[in-house]
């Protein structure tokens, strides 16, 4: 009997929690679907509208932005993945002196982002010339302290025996890379190439510093633009553009939502 | 997709006109803008530079709108400082003096030399010409000019058995008045605030310059190397905006800039101090009577002169320079003046840009559109110094702390007055 | 059976990647250090060696002073409740409650979402008298608040809006480690006469340990990278009470431009992580750290 009771009392909690939890998405949702002027007047038979995505749309170059996030991330997934497999492989498979430190000092990354030093940052590509480039905003990001981590701790799992049944066979280091890491770390390239995208795909204030013109914009700076507060433009746009520009990344957490939590429990990350 | 147009027109004007064309001085530009106030502004600009570029094939233009004005000016001197910078942009008039000390702008007067040019130049409202001036030179070309006025809701002035066609005219009115425009639900809570007044940010340092004005002080002289914080005109302006609050007139602690025009449309105010270039976004969209008026003042009107200049800036070749001033006279033409102007609500910055047959047409139809040009009188040049963003940090500061209650007038202004000396003295 | 390196290998598996990490981590933090002894120069101000009077500007920095004092709250205010709440979430989301996976969904989503997306959409839910906040509150009877426009509840408010991004993806990482509870030493404890309460807390808490370690490391390192919400929805104010150290590196050096100053404060920002870690790396699980 009092079984049932906390059921229903936690029933009830976990409902309030994720109602309040949804409720500011919602009302995004609802100002995007809805003309201007019922952005804070609630009714429900108001009409339902799809024009404010496609004056949003039109407003600002939303497809060139799109197409620049689409850039970056490709750029910075597929340099971490290369660069990262093979500082881990190094550390993994090598014996050499000061290896401990050296990797501390990779593992300085992880606390020390590039956002933490943007002035220098700033100042480096200033003189090289790459401010206002894609390439500008993907450098520091290229090596990952992170994904190297990721994959150190997968490679080091990987069975010596393997290892050396391939040797056997004639297999050079970069075979044995290839046919025996890489296959095994597939989950964990996955589960990083996720969130190596959602977080490149969110990622603002760096971007926002290196960037001047829509032509290199992505699509956090080119959103910040668009919903500059100081022009009041309208909240049923701002919602539109809002939802417009994360609905890719959703969508793809929302397809690979299953494999991301399983990788990532394989992946040894607890 | 804009810029795709512009360029494949221009390739295919090259083709048509053969290589004979190449020898025309061309110049590629890159314009940057900034949108303060609630307007079309976006479509409007790209619209003008597409016409300018359309006129002129030889040249390109790219306008590439930076955010609001802080972002705009960091935008343009970090692109100049990566040695690439815009050839032409509108930014705030006072940045001026950030701008040169920066380095990065050539004075208008240099590239502008002919009888003619010097005719044009003096075209524009002298009021607007002031601040484009340093040390003997013409740096800048007045484009987005605006002072803030006060708007007010007709209907809830009749409804307060108010008359509609006489807004507050002194401070002790503003609050007279406002007190008897407040509206409460059953609760006891205020629906309807008696007026608005934005004190955070940028935005609320612009308007406070206007509080000071009124009781007939400057916060700062054209030396760009005073700053006039520590005054009695300061104290009784931070003094005043207590007392709106205090007396519940309006919202007590920090109100924004950016929602206060969607707070007046809502009715969740009866009036509110803002920039003239919302004009064309009221009219569009409040659906009761409203009407503007000077911004009720301390010892008679007075009021902030703000907006943005067009700049030219260094590292550009003289084709590109040529290029820009053309643009600049395009965009100031009185046709175009007349057309900014319209669309948004900004002052048009030129004499003759009133007298275009749809100016006129647009003053009879929107009376209300006149009311900053005759405030202009009235107004002084906004707060700008040397090292703008980080002495106007310190008078946002003061005036944040005390409307929040943390400081007391006199003392968070002779602290911001410290701090801006200390700053200041090494440019004097 | 580990391989000594060959120097052709190092530099293709180490020298040529970390390169890069060096350039854009390593050689900043130094160059940092470097250009905090030197004073802001400008085409009116020329440069010149100033020794240590940027550090001595930071001692008598009375907004560095708030800005400090902000970020401490933010952090000691953003990680429990994101903790406390992404470990309630998962539990609740494991349950066997009916719709768990339109809570997850409900969880989760703010964290997909971009930061600037985020702050966009609570900019209109906060916005006083109009905003849904608002509107909510008043159709309770309460009266309206100024939540980003005044000193008290500014700071709060960003962190409502960091806790409401971060922890739903903190619950990914919980969901996944309570999965890993195996199922028999709940039931052993059950059998001993365990209520949930107590198998929770005796069984399932002890075993989150590593994932809260983890959790609570990307959190804290969050609290101080992420700075995207303070400049779009109140940049910094008002009276600096919603500004955090990396928004005023970000404010000085590209809106004040002093790129001296910012690099001082960088400096200062580099000290403040690095003492972190070393009192987490003592005080914490050592094992827990990169082995």
């Amino acid at each position: 009997m009092s079984q049932g009771l906390n059921r229903i009392a936690l029933g009830t909690l976990a409902f309030v929690l994720a109602g309040v939890w949804g409720l500011p998405f919602l009302y995004s949702v609802w100002t995007a679907f809805h003309p201007e002027k019922y952005s804070a007047t609630f009714q429900w038979d108001a009409p339902i509208t799809l024009m404010n995505f496609v004056e949003a749309w039109q407003a600002a170059p939303f497809g060139v932005y799109f197409v620049n996030t689409i850039i970056l991330i490709v750029t910075i997934l597929v340099a971490n993945l290369v660069l990262c497999t093979l500082v881990a492989y190094a550390f993994v498979r090598y014996r050499f002196r000061w290896a401990g430190f050296l990797f501390g000092l990779v593992m300085v990354q992880l606390l020390i982002s590039p956002e933490i030093l943007i002035v220098e940052n700033y100042l480096t590509l200033s003189r090289a010339g790459l401010t206002d480039t894609i390439l500008g905003i993907a450098l520091p990001y290229l090596t990952s302290a992170f994904g190297i981590f990721l994959l150190r701790q997968t490679f080091k799992v990987v069975p010596r025996s393997l290892d050396e049944a391939a040797q056997i066979e004639g297999a050079g280091a970069w075979r044995v890379l290839w046919t025996v890491y890489v296959p095994l770390a597939r989950p964990v390239y996955l589960a990083y190439g996720l969130v190596s995208i959602s977080f490149h795909w969110n990622n603002f204030l760096w971007p926002l510093i290196v960037t001047n013109s829509p032509e290199v914009r992505p699509v956090t700076v080119g959103l910040s633009v668009f919903a500059t507060v100081e022009s009041g433009v309208e909240w049923s746009l701002v919602n539109a553009a809002t939802l417009m520009t994360t609905a890719p990344l959703i969508v793809t957490f929302l397809v690979f939502q299953r494999q991301f939590v399983a990788n990532f429990m394989r992946a040894g990350i607890k | 997709m804009k810029l795709n147009r512009t360029s494949t027109l221009q390739a295919v004007m090259g083709a048509m006109l053969g290589a004979g064309v190449a020898s025309v001085q061309a110049a590629d530009l890159e314009f940057y803008f900034p949108v303060g106030v609630n307007a079309p502004a976006v479509a409007t600009i790209e619209a003008l530079t597409n016409a300018w570029a359309a006129k002129n094939p030889q040249h390109t233009v790219k306008a590439v709108y930076a955010g609001n004005y802080e972002e705009t000016t960091t935008k343009a001197l970090t692109a100049a400082q990566a040695g690439d910078p815009p050839q032409v942009a509108v930014l705030l008039a006072i940045d001026i003096f950030t701008l040169v000390e920066e380095d990065v702008i050539v004075p208008i007067s240099d590239i502008a030399t002919s009888a003619e040019d010097k005719a044009w130049m003096s075209s524009f409202y002298p009021s607007f010409m002031k601040d484009a001036t340093f040390e003997g030179k013409t740096y800048a070309i007045p484009f987005q000019r605006s002072t803030p006025v006060f708007y007010y809701n007709k209907d809830a002035f009749r409804e307060a058995g108010l008359d509609p066609d006489s807004p507050p005219k002194s401070w002790a009115e503003m609050i007279e008045v406002g007190k008897k425009l407040v509206v409460k639900d059953a609760n006891g809570n205020v629906t309807r605030w008696g007026t608005r007044i934005p004190t955070l940010g940028l935005g609320g340092a612009w308007l406070f310059g206007g509080l000071v004005v009124s009781k007939g002080d400057v916060l700062s002289t054209d030396t760009g190397t005073e700053a006039r914080f520590d005054t009695p005109a300061a104290k009784a302006s931070l003094d005043f905006l207590l007392q709106l609050a205090a007396e519940g007139v309006m919202q007590p602690g920090g109100i924004s800039w950016g929602d206060t025009p969607k707070a007046f449309l809502e009715r969740q105010t009866a009036s509110m101090w803002t920039s003239t270039g919302n004009l064309a976004f009221v009219s569009e969209n409040a659906e009761f009577d409203w009407g503007v008026g000077f911004l009720p003042g301390g010892d008679g009107p007075g009021a902030p002169i703000g907006g943005g200049n067009f700049y030219i800036f260094k590292g550009t070749t003289d084709e590109e320079r040529a290029a820009a001033l053309d643009f600049i006279k395009f965009m100031t033409s009185p046709e175009n003046a007349a057309v900014w102007a319209i669309a948004t609500g900004y002052v048009a910055p030129r004499p003759d840009a009133w007298e275009m047959p749809e100016m006129k047409a647009y003053v009879q139809r929107l009376p209300q559109a006149l009311v900053a040009l005759e405030q202009l009188p009235h107004a002084e040049r906004e707060f700008a110094v040397f090292q703008r963003a980080k002495v106007t940090q310190y008078l946002v500061d003061a005036i944040e702390s005390v409307l929040a209650g943390s400081a007391e007038p006199a003392a968070a202004l002779a602290a911001a007055q410290k701090k801006a000396d200390e700053v200041l003295k090494e440019y004097r | 059976m580990n391989k000594r390196l060959s120097l052709g290998m190092a530099f293709v598996l180490l020298v040529l990647p970390s390169s890069l990490l060096v350039a854009f981590t390593h050689y900043p933090a130094v160059r940092a250090l470097a250009n905090s002894l030197w004073n802001n120069a400008t085409s009116r101000r020329p440069s010149r060696f100033v020794g240590l009077d940027n550090y001595a500007a930071l001692l008598e920095d009375e907004k560095l002073l708030q800005v400090l004092i902000n970020s401490g709250l933010y952090a000691l205010g953003t990680i429990p409740l994101a903790i406390v709440l992404a470990i309630g979430m998962a539990l609740l989301v494991n349950s066997r409650l009916p719709a768990t996976s339109l809570m997850r969904l409900s969880f989760f989503m703010p964290t997909m979402l971009p930061m600037v997306a985020v702050a966009n959409i609570w900019l209109f839910f906060y916005a006083p008298g109009i905003g849904l906040a608002s509107q909510i509150l008043s159709s309770m009877g309460l009266p309206s608040v100024n939540f980003l426009g005044s000193t008290e509840t500014s700071l709060v408010s960003m962190m409502v809006v960091a806790v409401w991004k971060e922890a739903g993806l903190f619950m990914i990482f919980y969901l996944a480690a309570l999965q890993t509870v195996p199922v028999h030493l709940k039931e052993a404890a059950r059998l001993e006469g365990a209520g949930s309460v107590r198998v929770f807390l005796d069984v399932v808490l002890p075993l989150l340990r590593p994932t809260t370690i983890f959790v609570a490391v990307n959190a804290l390192i969050n609290a101080f990278r992420l700075v995207d919400h303070i400049i779009v929805m109140t940049r910094g104010g008002p009276n600096n009470s919603s500004a955090l150290l990396l928004y005023y590196i970000y404010e000085v050096t590209f809106g004040h431009r002093d790129f001296a100053y910012g690099a001082t404060l960088t400096v200062l920002m580099v000290v403040i992580l690095g003492a972190l870690a070393a009192f987490q790396y003592r005080v914490l699980d050592r094992r827990t750290h990169y082995q």
